[in-house]
């Protein structure tokens, strides 16, 4: 078991390293010159000089991302020009407003598409099975801000149930908070549903054809428990890479869906940030997201492991 | 189990059944949408239309007239015309890009797949590290960095789209190359190449349609996004993003001028993500997912 | 036999809709098993035998479907309501499945798929359940018990699954036992052993039996009476003894040619029976057997010849032509 962990960690390194590499070049893509940007229309041609010096863009790429790096692996991203604010600050404080709205959409999810993969999967081919394998199919094909915007218009617009915008921190007041996240949750929900749905019902589908399920009815179980204990707990694994993939597509719909429901989180710093031009904040914010989903989907392998005892153990 | 089963299921399996259901009315009402958004879209010169960035500011938010055939928007333009052009901006973008992705992906796949070693291993290793990033993340990069136009935009989801196509073309690649017929190929003295293009293309040739009409549906989805939050095509180009993205301000007084561009938005990646998928379940049945 | 049977199978069929047309996997077929008895039941793949101990158990696929009565322990399982069939099954209707690799949850462990088994039926606490688990897998020969509890299939050798599978079978003490194919799985050096086990608790605890085998060499000696299968339909059916000291199908001939001899001489080719089996979308007019058998002559092409009794009432078979010969093979 050590060595897979180990192995796995091995891998990692290098992967986080070309993140790192990545984020930089892309940062070095920009046409014009971050010293112009900071300056805008202050710069005269001796200010733009001195600035570029201080900030050693006049080294050789090469030099700068190293110095770069250094700092990074220190903990040091750099300072928003505009705000003053360490990246580190800025991304800290907005974090747990993230991992609120995407643990939230994906509970939720979870809790629509798993029963319903179970009950699909039962009544495999009948009505109520195509019936919704249809409209999950439906749902795929609405993008996150379509649902938002259907959903603020029901229920802010009209029926005037939930708030449109705002936040407020849960310490402060938990009702209020939950309040506020339902909407975001809930369209972030609606496209994690249909991509659960399927692929458990499918594996379940399979799984229900397995000999060991024959086994366990032979054994005259509650069917309740070869359900639940002996057909969803091989199918799990799926739910886990499932999961595991969407944390991608979440983290997107999370930026998407901050910036529309305004909450301050880190999608929303991203995209302030693209809006004010605000660039040594994106480069630090890129970094630290691309990062935090490869270490996040390093976990996912290893609950891999802990639920495929085959895995764990190498095949006999 | 059963040797008496096991025979009975592989009989199933040999004879080929015919999935007629598969080819039902809601895949040919898919082509038939597609086939008019793509008419509109191309025939927008010759269509008796406003221009749609004509202003109109007495007649803004307008409902429904003789003049506007589905009334104006927030600064009076024709909402129809903005639509048909937005039509027009989305399908360039959403065709564009994926052909970046399939031609290099798909490229890159047959090759991995077909020489192996140390290339595949190259080739699959740059690809995961252009996966390790979240890829809206990495659009929203680059278009900061970069700037917004729809060259840009084009170009960058087309390179996010060039994974995905290099992993189908190297398995469909993976699976043919040990066939027979491509070791009687090589016997008969044919170059690489010849195998490539002759023998290999033509059988990935249709995994790779059915992901590239997936992949139209994704980008208009993500060009959609992007514009939505006024990060992707600039106005006052219209693309169906930016309208629904304007008409969000008048949700209270004029919900249509979301919701139109909304609902045909959807429909048309509705379509192609079924048309998409019915070619990739006649592919590969077992990732059929009707 | 004077008492009634525990299990008696009437006049069943089963039927599978193929897009080849139908398929009749078990044509007609009528058994019966007293308490304490084994029955063995042999055939060819594809005969239709593996169907058959489905349909016992009511667990056929699901677009099959079942004709006929399945009496046991005095009620009929087909109309039985499904929640008191489930409370029969595993408790006093068991089963080993032929290949322990799949009939084992991968995902569980060992002790779980015991445990849930004494659980549901005996009502067992968790602490002695898992000690009666104990118990059972040191009576089918597993050494360290306790630690095999812990422990997940694919970690267990082939033998020794099918010995947890037996163990799981035999854990609510079962009035029948259905064990189909249970050594084809296994290497042949362990076939024997798995044989001898379920032999020997069958006779421990009284409980009857139906083994399952295409291979006639594994009920000599093992069972109480034999039935041969073909094509869906029970051909010849007999004491073991008598089967093997004078059989009367010309099939069953050539299944006892088809073993082979310790005492033949090297080299000695081993009779197969030529052709293949009917296939069963396609009935044949006439024996079914008709076309590989060697005395087939012309009522043979045309009827189909019913199971009927011979000098004694025990010994049944369907033939027009059967043989009477005495064979010299020791049962």
């Amino acid at each position: 078991m050590l060595g897979f962990i180990a192995r796995k960690l091995l891998y990692l390194m290098p992967v986080l390293l070309a993140v790192s590499l990545l984020t930089f070049l892309i940062a070095s893509l920009l046409p014009g010159d971050l010293a112009y940007v900071i300056l805008g229309d202050q710069a005269t041609p001796e200010k733009v000089e001195a600035l570029r010096h201080d900030m050693g863009l006049d080294q050789p790429m090469w030099w700068r991302y190293l110095g770069w790096l250094g700092h990074v692996l220190q903990g040091d991203f750099g300072r928003s020009f505009r705000t003053g604010q360490t990246v580190l600050q800025a991304v800290t404080e907005r974090l747990p407003v993230s991992i609120e709205l995407m643990a939230l959409a994906e509970i939720i999810g979870l809790a629509i598409g798993v029963p319903l993969a179970v009950a699909c999967a039962v009544r495999s081919g009948s009505a109520f099975d195509r019936f919704m394998t249809g409209r999950a199919f439906g749902m795929l094909s609405v993008p996150t801000f379509l649902s938002a915007i259907l959903l603020i218009y029901l229920f802010a617009v009209e029926l005037r149930w939930l708030p449109a915008t705002g936040y407020v921190p849960f310490q402060e007041d938990p009702v209020g908070n939950l309040r506020f996240f339902v909407l975001p949750a809930v369209t972030l929900a609606l496209a994690e549903w249909p991509g659960i749905m399927r692929v458990l019902r499918s594996d379940m589908i399979a799984t229900l054809q397995e000999d060991y399920i024959a086994m366990a009815k032979a054994k005259g179980l509650k069917p309740s428990r070869i359900l639940f204990v002996h057909a969803l707990k091989p199918s799990s694994l799926t739910l886990v890479t499932i999961t595991g993939i969407n944390i991608g597509r979440l983290i997107g719909g999370a930026v998407i869906v901050e910036t529309i429901f305004a909450l301050p989180g880190i999608g929303r710093l991203l995209v302030g940030a693209i809006y004010t031009r605000d660039l040594i904040i994106l480069q630090g914010v890129v970094l630290l997201v691309a990062a935090g989903f490869v270490i996040m989907n390093f976990i996912v392998d290893m609950l891999y492991a802990v639920l495929d005892p085959r895995i764990r153990y190498g095949h006999a | 189990m059963a040797t008496l089963e096991l025979s009975i299921d592989e009989d199933v399996a040999v004879s080929p059944v015919k999935r007629t259901r598969r080819l039902g009315p809601l895949f040919w009402a898919a082509i038939a949408w597609i086939i008019l958004i793509f008419a509109a879209a191309g025939l927008v010169g010759v269509l008796p239309l406003p221009s749609p960035t004509d202003m109109d500011m007495l007649e803004r938010r307008a409902p429904a007239s003789a003049l506007h055939w589905l009334g104006t928007d927030g600064l009076g333009r024709d909402e129809l015309a903005r639509l048909i052009y937005g039509a027009r901006i989305s399908l360039i973008v959403g065709l564009c890009a994926p052909v970046i992705g399939v031609t290099i992906g798909g490229a890159l796949g047959m090759l991995a797949g077909y020489f192996r070693g140390r290339f595949e291993t190259l080739v699959v290793g740059s690809m995961d590290v252009l996966l390790a990033f979240p890829p809206l993340i990495l659009v929203l990069a680059i278009v900061a960095y970069l700037g917004q136009s729809i060259f840009n935009l084009t170009c960058i989801i087309g390179v996010l789209s060039i994974p995905a196509f290099m992993r189908v073309a190297r398995a469909a690649t993976l699976t043919l190359a040990r066939r027979e017929f491509v070791i009687a190929a090589q016997a008969l003295g044919a170059t690489h190449a010849r195998i490539l293009l002759r023998e290999l293309l033509p059988n990935v040739f249709l995994s790779l349609v059915a992901f590239f009409l997936l992949g139209v549906a994704v980008t208009i989805v993500v060009e959609g996004a992007l514009s939505f939050l006024g990060l992707g095509v600039p106005p006052p180009v219209s693309s169906w993003g930016n309208m629904i993205g304007e008409g969000r301000e008048s949700l209270d007084v004029a919900p249509r001028l979301a919701f139109i561009p909304a609902v045909t938005m959807f429909l048309t990646v509705l379509s192609f993500n079924l048309v998409g998928d019915t070619l990739r379940a006649l592919t590969d049945p077992r990732q059929g997912a009707l | 036999m004077s008492e009634p049977a525990l299990l008696s199978v009437e006049d069943v069929s089963v039927d599978l809709p193929t897009p080849r047309g139908n398929l009749r996997a078990v044509d007609q077929v009528d058994l019966k098993i007293g308490a304490g008895r084994t029955l063995g039941i042999v055939g060819e793949s594809g005969c239709g035998k593996t169907m058959l101990s489905r349909a016992i158990l009511q667990l056929l696929p699901k677009k099959a479907r079942l004709s006929g009565g399945v009496m046991f322990d005095g009620q009929d399982l087909v109309t039985l309501d499904p929640e008191r069939l489930r409370k029969l099954r595993g408790r006093s209707l068991a089963v080993v499945f032929q290949d322990p690799m799949t009939s084992l949850n991968p995902v569980l462990t060992i002790g779980t798929q015991l445990i849930e088994t004494l659980q549901e039926h005996l009502e067992l606490d968790s602490v002695a359940a898992k000690r009666r688990s104990a118990e059972l897998l040191a009576a089918v020969g597993i050494p360290a018990p306790e630690q095999r509890l812990m422990q997940y299939p694919h970690q267990l050798s082939g033998g020794m699954r099918q010995r947890v599978a037996i163990a799981i079978a035999l854990s609510c003490e079962p009035k029948l036992l259905i064990a189909d194919e249970p050594t084809t799985a296994l290497d042949v050096t362990i076939q024997a052993q798995i044989l001898d086990l379920l032999a020997r608790e069958q006779r421990r605890r009284h409980m009857a039996m139906i083994l399952i085998t295409h291979d006639l060499g594994v009920v000599a000696g093992r069972t109480d009476d034999v039935a041969v299968m073909y094509a869906g339909r029970v051909v010849e059916r007999a004491p073991t003894p008598v089967l093997f000291k004078k059989m009367h199908m010309p099939y069953t001939e050539a299944l006892l040619a088809a073993i082979p001899k310790i005492d033949a001489a090297p080299h000695t080719p081993l009779p197969a029976i030529s052709g293949r089996p009917p296939d069963p979308t396609r009935p044949i007019q006439g024996c079914s057997f008709s076309p590989r058998c060697r005395y087939a002559a012309g009522r043979c092409y045309r009827e189909k010849p019913l199971l009927a009794a011979s000098e004694s009432l025990d010994h049944q078979y369907a033939c027009f032509h059967p043989i009477q010969v005495t064979a010299g093979v020791c049962a």
